[in-house]
């Protein structure tokens, strides 16, 4: 019996066949409303990505329980863990997750080992068999050795492997993580985070993290769900969120120049009368996007090919990696990015007038409503993307 | 020269940091006199070298023990009452939670004979409480040890409670949260998460209490009256021997301050140290 316990790790049962999550997490605060539908199968892993005070983390608490739903509902697998409508409301305790925090929130008072066995004993494991069980998760993770320290005499990135191996010691069906690499320096969060990265492909739950660092949602998450002001923007893999942001936030994420106009054939008018011209016919309410790098500039109108070509005004240069990320003001507001000779060469300053200009190749084109493409209709929708009507503001707030 | 600069300045800085400044330095000393000359003067008027024989005098170690005894009888009251109440003050939202926590802090500012008062009309025999508890159960708790232990509670109860509460505030609620999400019942949260965290605080606040029930004098003398062996504590023994016999008085003051004083540093550096 002791042997068999030895080689099983996990005295805490085994949580059954892994279930999907189901939620439509409705809370309300003064001045802010999460309205947030989430579906994620079981071994997924969705990346809730969202600026400061889009909702993420209370979404998060609404799938941990620690903050009850107005309205909406809240299922994995066939168990319902919130409905407001239906009176049902499962305690944090008895829902089978497993949470690591921000700031890990390791008991301060417990060794490593004990942080990792409260969980098991929570559940009602005996201690000795917890105990087995936490060192068993502690070797996982990587911390073998580590089990008698105090969570004050680990480093962030050793508490945030404790954190880890915590919230998998209970087997959770549903594992969240709340920015679990923001607390972390920029060379332990590279290895932390290709670490995290393995064992959520090992869980066979369902896992929801949250974060507002594009680069650890792409590496950490199979799908990204974007959320802004309470709502989901966009969702989908890491590479059609970054070839087709819908919101401001995404293209300033994924570094793109994105504008909502009318489409009409390869040409899209933008809401301040500028015409686009990009590689495939558009129709009705489009996107359109193109990286900062597709813009050329010149000191005189080019002749030739472009298919787009304005008249500019230089409002800021600034440096952006190894080249220069040039802001210009004019009928179509844009980012471009040029390298130090090219700049040195047009004697680029603020205030500079230059004539800039973009093949119709580099603009992707992709219609507002998200539906659309799926459907290939053309249903009129109210979309649940609001980048606003002026294609300018968000360049203007970057300046 | 540039070699020689910094350590000057170092030293410079180090000596003006050192030197209080002469508007606090002053009232800080004669805050210390005042404090202190009072004890020094106690110890100036000992009669040493009847000190034995004063100690061994029939009632002064029973009155020793009965204080030590419903003192820590009554931190334990204290204990097992003011850390909910505490917790209930500092982690739930209820109408009127003000009002209570002005309620709970009264004990601090009534005169404590006042409170042996309201004890007496509460638990006396014709009192609320007290009516009931003779009738029904034959109980009688004025004028007994228990009395005693009562109006101890009475009076150091707030020390505790004020103590635990600020504990509980400034722990941090989400490693309640976190115990929770791991599966811990309420009750297995309180007990070992909330508890270990704020168990400096509940230590430093169970010093303060006990030190204030071993003091106390009023409510007792009124609650529970001054009979030698049940309810004489020290500060009666020490207030009735003023009243015949000042060297008595004088050795009873003794030996309670060098009782209270050892106990007191014992545990502060056993429990309370931890608190830095």
């Amino acid at each position: 019996m002791t042997i068999r316990r030895r080689a099983d790790p996990d005295p805490v049962p085994d949580p059954g066949p892994a279930a999907a999550l189901d939620a439509y997490l409705v809370v309300r605060r003064a001045g802010f409303t999460l309205d947030l539908r989430l579906t994620v199968a079981a071994g997924e892993v969705v990346a809730l990505l969202g600026p400061n005070g889009a909702g993420k983390t209370t979404a998060l608490r609404a799938l941990a329980g620690l903050q009850p739903l107005h309205a909406g509902h809240l299922r994995l697998g066939d168990r319902t863990l919130d409905q407001p409508e239906a009176g049902v409301l499962v305690a944090p305790e008895h829902r089978p997750i497993g949470v690591v925090f921000q700031d890990y929130l390791l008991f301060p008072h417990l060794t490593a080992l004990d942080n990792v066995a409260f969980g098991p004993r929570s559940h009602g494991v005996p201690r000795r068999v917890a105990r087995e069980a936490a060192a068993g998760w502690l070797d996982r993770v990587g911390l073998t050795g580590h089990a008698r320290r105090r969570p004050r005499e680990l480093s962030g990135g050793q508490a945030q492997r404790v954190a880890l191996a915590r919230a998998l010691a209970v087997r959770p069906q549903l594992l969240l993580l709340d920015e679990p690499l923001a607390a972390l320096d920029a060379r332990t969060r590279a290895e932390t985070r290709a670490h995290l990265r393995q064992h959520l492909a090992a869980h066979t739950g369902v896992a929801v993290l949250v974060s507002h660092d594009p680069l650890d949602a792409m590496m950490l998450a199979d799908r990204l769900v974007i959320v802004e002001d309470g709502r989901l923007v966009q969702s989908g893999d890491a590479a059609t969120v970054t070839a087709r942001p819908r919101s401001d936030y995404v293209a300033r994420l994924v570094g793109l120049n994105l504008y909502r106009g009318s489409g009409d054939g390869v040409t899209v008018t933008l809401p301040g009368g500028f015409r686009l011209v990009a590689a495939e016919p558009q129709r009705g309410d489009v996107f359109v996007a193109f990286p900062p790098s597709a813009v050329a500039l010149y000191r005189q109108r080019p002749d030739g090919s472009p298919r787009n070509s304005w008249p500019a005004t230089v409002s800021s240069v600034a440096r952006n990696g190894d080249r220069l990320r040039v802001e210009l003001a004019g009928p179509l507001p844009v980012g471009a990015d040029v390298t130090a000779a090219a700049a040195a060469h047009l004697d680029l300053r603020r205030g500079e007038r230059v004539w800039a200009t973009l093949k119709a190749t580099e603009v992707a084109g992709y219609p507002a409503d998200p539906d659309r493409t799926i459907l290939g209709g053309s249903q009129a929708s109210d979309g649940n993307s609001s980048p606003g009507g002026n294609p300018g503001e968000h360049r203007g707030r970057d300046a | 020269m540039t070699v020689t600069a910094p350590p000057a300045v170092s030293r410079r800085r180090r000596r003006t940091d050192r030197r209080p400044p002469v508007f606090l330095a002053l009232p800080a000393l004669a805050g210390l006199a005042f404090l202190t000359l009072p004890l020094a003067g106690l110890l100036l008027r000992t009669p040493w070298g009847q000190l034995p024989a004063r100690l061994t005098a029939p009632g002064v170690l029973d009155a020793l023990r009965l204080s030590l005894l419903t003192a820590t009888a009554a931190t334990v009251l204290c204990l097992l009452l003011g850390v909910p109440l505490a917790w209930l003050l500092a982690r739930t939202r209820f109408p009127g939670r003000s009002l209570i926590r002005a309620l709970v802090t009264v004990p601090l500012v009534l005169p404590p004979v006042v409170g042996g008062v309201a004890l007496l009309l509460v638990y006396g025999r014709r009192g609320l409480v007290g009516g009931w508890l003779d009738s029904a159960f034959g109980v009688t708790l004025p004028f007994t040890t228990t009395a005693v232990v009562l109006a101890e509670a009475f009076v150091a109860m707030p020390f505790l409670i004020i103590a635990v509460e600020g504990a509980l505030r400034g722990a941090d609620p989400r490693y309640e949260e976190a115990a929770a999400t791991l599966g811990a019942s309420r009750w297995t949260t309180f007990r070992r998460v909330t508890l270990p965290m704020v168990g400096p605080g509940i230590a430093a606040g169970s010093v303060l209490c006990w030190a204030r029930a071993l003091g106390e004098f009023g409510a007792t003398i009124t609650f529970a009256g001054n009979f030698p062996g049940r309810t004489q504590t020290m500060p009666l023994a020490v207030y009735l021997a003023l009243e015949q016999d000042l060297d008595a008085a004088i050795v009873l003051s003794l030996l309670l301050l060098t009782v209270s004083v050892v106990i007191l540093a014992g545990l502060r550096d056993r429990w309370v140290g931890g608190l830095r």
